[in-house]
């Protein structure tokens, strides 16, 4: 029974890609090209060599924290819009951290900078959850405030009070002892893709093999139910926003130890946003989550030759990822066993 | 005089489309849709405006075409929302991710460049004789589009469609008690299509606006959060038309203040997260006593 709900689950996933991946070839054809060349182009920039294929896993990475970020608020019924604002936060907080306090040995000063990170998108990660829980008020449109105010913030920062020397909006480069090494040389690979890989093991133990985790989603399942069983449902509304905050707040971290090694303006292209769409499409499971990474991630690199070869632009993947968005998202729209009765 | 004569004629200019993106928010969430996508469906019209008058020649065919194009994505969208009964918000954001994605490829598509498309046939601006003549509120009749006149009377549309009509008074009670509504036999589905549909063309109105009147070519991304910020100036004015006109006001205030706070070594982002905060503060203080539609988000069906 378990097994038949997940394979008409991934059957879901998987047909809201068909059919995006079909309107886009649609929309192709509009630009006047053939989708066959365009998404062959797309795969072969992707996949096309061991490098093209490091590139890709580094570019999923990002997206698998916000995914996994979004995933576990979604697993308590809340909606984290806010992974954007968290991850800038996160990745601002991480940076002034190394650079304040980098008289401190190597391997404890990129924890305690990571931890900052962390805590600073759990900040404002809570604040969507404290609305909620205390005032009743949408998490939706708090967390949608905070992503312009961090955005905002970070922006004035690293253009004014901890610029570096130089016309580029970015910060000094951070101390080499908490950048994350590079796995293959050439690529934009780091061993954050362990960071990563440990994070997801942790939220799945989490979720599923811990009393607090099980609560979690039992307020997720039903708030109301919960509530009467005796569960604190505030608690978890928060708990669940505070930790979803840490995860995206890893995104940004990642990015700007491993990537740049400063905070740089504009370095999140809608990670945040396109966390969401991770999420759904990975049905709020670490598993799935990692999974649909790394397919925008196929698809985010492959774009960069698809733009080459063809006339195709770049946003193109943003138009499919927005389209698997919407057509997951609607569940009366596919439909999997139409004469099944939902158990 | 002429100081203040050339903040507030900036100032009328930057509330156009945050106000009607304000109002989008309102019908749509009087009606009990969460409408997070109004970036995206203002991108959307923005672009129907240019491209249809790149093709037309004409300005006004622009305009139409963005009326439309915005009542076609609203209906799309309650769509989603109604019939396939997708979670409203994300609808919002997949709306807003495919506008963005979408004009970018059909620009690339028509003009083969990235970024902006060619300038086109625009809306020109009005000077009204005699009344721009008065002081201060002169400001009101020079030099402005005639987006600004038209603004004044959909929020006066809008607000007599709510408040003196039987429709309105139903509609506005779908927000709050969908099912009582329905049980006294109001087809509530249509009605929530229709305002959709209103509001998705005022959305269009909004977008063209900033293509074809504040400017006279499109603009990747040329929103630019103002979307939500009328969001933002909806919630703070109480869901109300007038409230999202008085709303949308400060929050222009706000933005055109960035234009002369560059002298008092104020930075420009600390400038611009101030309706931001100002909304934040907003629900904190009267989040409580606030009221949103009380089924915002709940289905009849």
């Amino acid at each position: 029974m378990k097994k038949l709900k997940s394979m008409s689950e991934l059957g879901k996933s998987l047909a809201a890609i068909g059919i995006a991946l079909v309107i886009g070839a649609f929309f192709v054809l509009l630009s006047g090209e053939s989708p066959m060349e365009a998404y062959g182009a797309l795969l072969k920039g992707a996949l096309g060599s061991p490098k093209s294929i490091a590139n890709t896993i580094s570019k999923s990475i990002p997206l698998a924290f916000t995914g996994l970020a979004v995933a576990l608020g979604s697993r308590c019924g809340m909606l984290n819009i806010g992974a954007e604002g968290q991850l800038h936060a996160g990745a601002m907080a991480a940076v002034l951290t190394s650079l304040g306090l980098s008289f401190l040995p190597g391997p404890i000063l990129m924890i305690v900078s990571i931890l900052a990170g962390i805590l600073a998108g759990m900040a404002v990660g809570s604040i969507p959850g404290i609305f909620k829980a205390k005032l009743n008020t949408s998490e939706v449109i708090v967390a949608i405030m905070l992503n312009y105010i961090c955005t905002l913030f970070t922006s004035w920062l690293v253009n004014g009070p901890v610029k570096a020397q130089g016309s580029a909006a970015q910060t000094h480069v951070v101390p080499e002892s908490v950048w994350f090494g590079r796995l293959i040389p050439q690529t934009q690979l780091t061993s954050a893709v362990f960071l990563l890989l440990i994070v997801a093991a942790a939220m799945y133990v989490f979720l599923w093999k811990t009393s607090l985790g099980y609560q979690l989603r039992a307020v997720g399942a039903n708030a109301s139910a919960a509530g009467t069983a005796g569960i604190k449902v505030n608690t978890f509304l928060i708990m669940s926003m505070v930790l979803s905050g840490g995860l995206a707040a890893l995104a940004g971290v990642t990015e700007v130890f491993g990537k740049y090694h400063r905070f740089i303006e504009g370095f999140s292209p809608s990670f945040g946003f396109t966390g969401i769409a991770v999420a759904i499409l990975g049905r709020n499971h670490p598993a799935g989550v990692l999974l649909t990474a790394l397919l925008f991630g196929i698809m985010d690199m492959g774009s960069l030759r698809m733009a080459r070869v063809t006339n195709v632009s770049t946003n193109m993947v943003t138009v499919v990822q927005s389209l698997v968005i919407l057509l997951v998202a609607a569940p009366e729209l596919i439909k999997w066993n139409k004469n099944r009765k939902r158990g | 005089m002429a100081g203040i004569n050339n903040f507030l004629a900036l100032m009328l200019q930057l509330s156009v489309p945050i106000i009607l993106g304000a109002l989008c928010g309102t019908i749509a969430e009087r009606g009990g849709i969460i409408l997070l996508g109004v970036e995206g469906m203002m991108l959307l019209g923005a672009f129907a405006g240019v491209a249809g008058s790149f093709f037309t020649g004409s300005a006004f065919a622009g305009v139409l075409l963005s009326i439309i194009a915005g009542a076609l994505v609203g209906w799309i969208y309650a769509l989603f929302c109604l019939k396939w009964k997708a979670h409203q918000s994300v609808v919002g954001v997949g709306v807003n991710l495919f506008a963005s994605g979408i004009t970018a490829v059909l620009l690339k598509a028509i003009w083969h460049t990235e970024g902006m498309s060619d300038p086109v046939a625009a809306i020109g601006s009005l000077t009204v004789p005699v009344l721009s003549d008065i002081p201060i509120v002169g400001a009101l009749f020079k030099n402005q589009s005639p987006y600004l006149y038209a603004m004044f009377l959909i929020v006066a549309g809008v607000w007599i469609l709510f408040y003196k009509t039987k429709y309105g008074l139903r509609y506005r009670a779908i927000g709050d008690q969908p099912h009582a509504v329905q049980t006294a036999g109001v087809p509530v589905n249509r009605y929530r299509y229709i305002a959709m549909m209103a509001a998705g063309a005022i959305a269009g109105i909004a977008g063209s606006y900033l293509s074809l009147s504040q400017n006279n070519l499109f603009v990747t991304d040329m929103v630019a959060g103002r979307g939500f910020m009328g969001l933002a100036a909806n919630i703070f004015g109480g869901w109300q038309p007038i409230g999202s006109l008085g709303a949308g006001m400060v929050f222009a205030v706000a933005q055109a203040a960035r234009f002369y706070l560059t002298d008092l070594e104020i930075p420009s982002q600390i400038v611009q997260m101030l309706p931001y905060v100002i909304t934040l503060l907003i629900l904190l203080f009267v989040g409580k006593r606030v009221k949103g539609p009380e089924a915002l988000g709940k289905l009849v069906d």
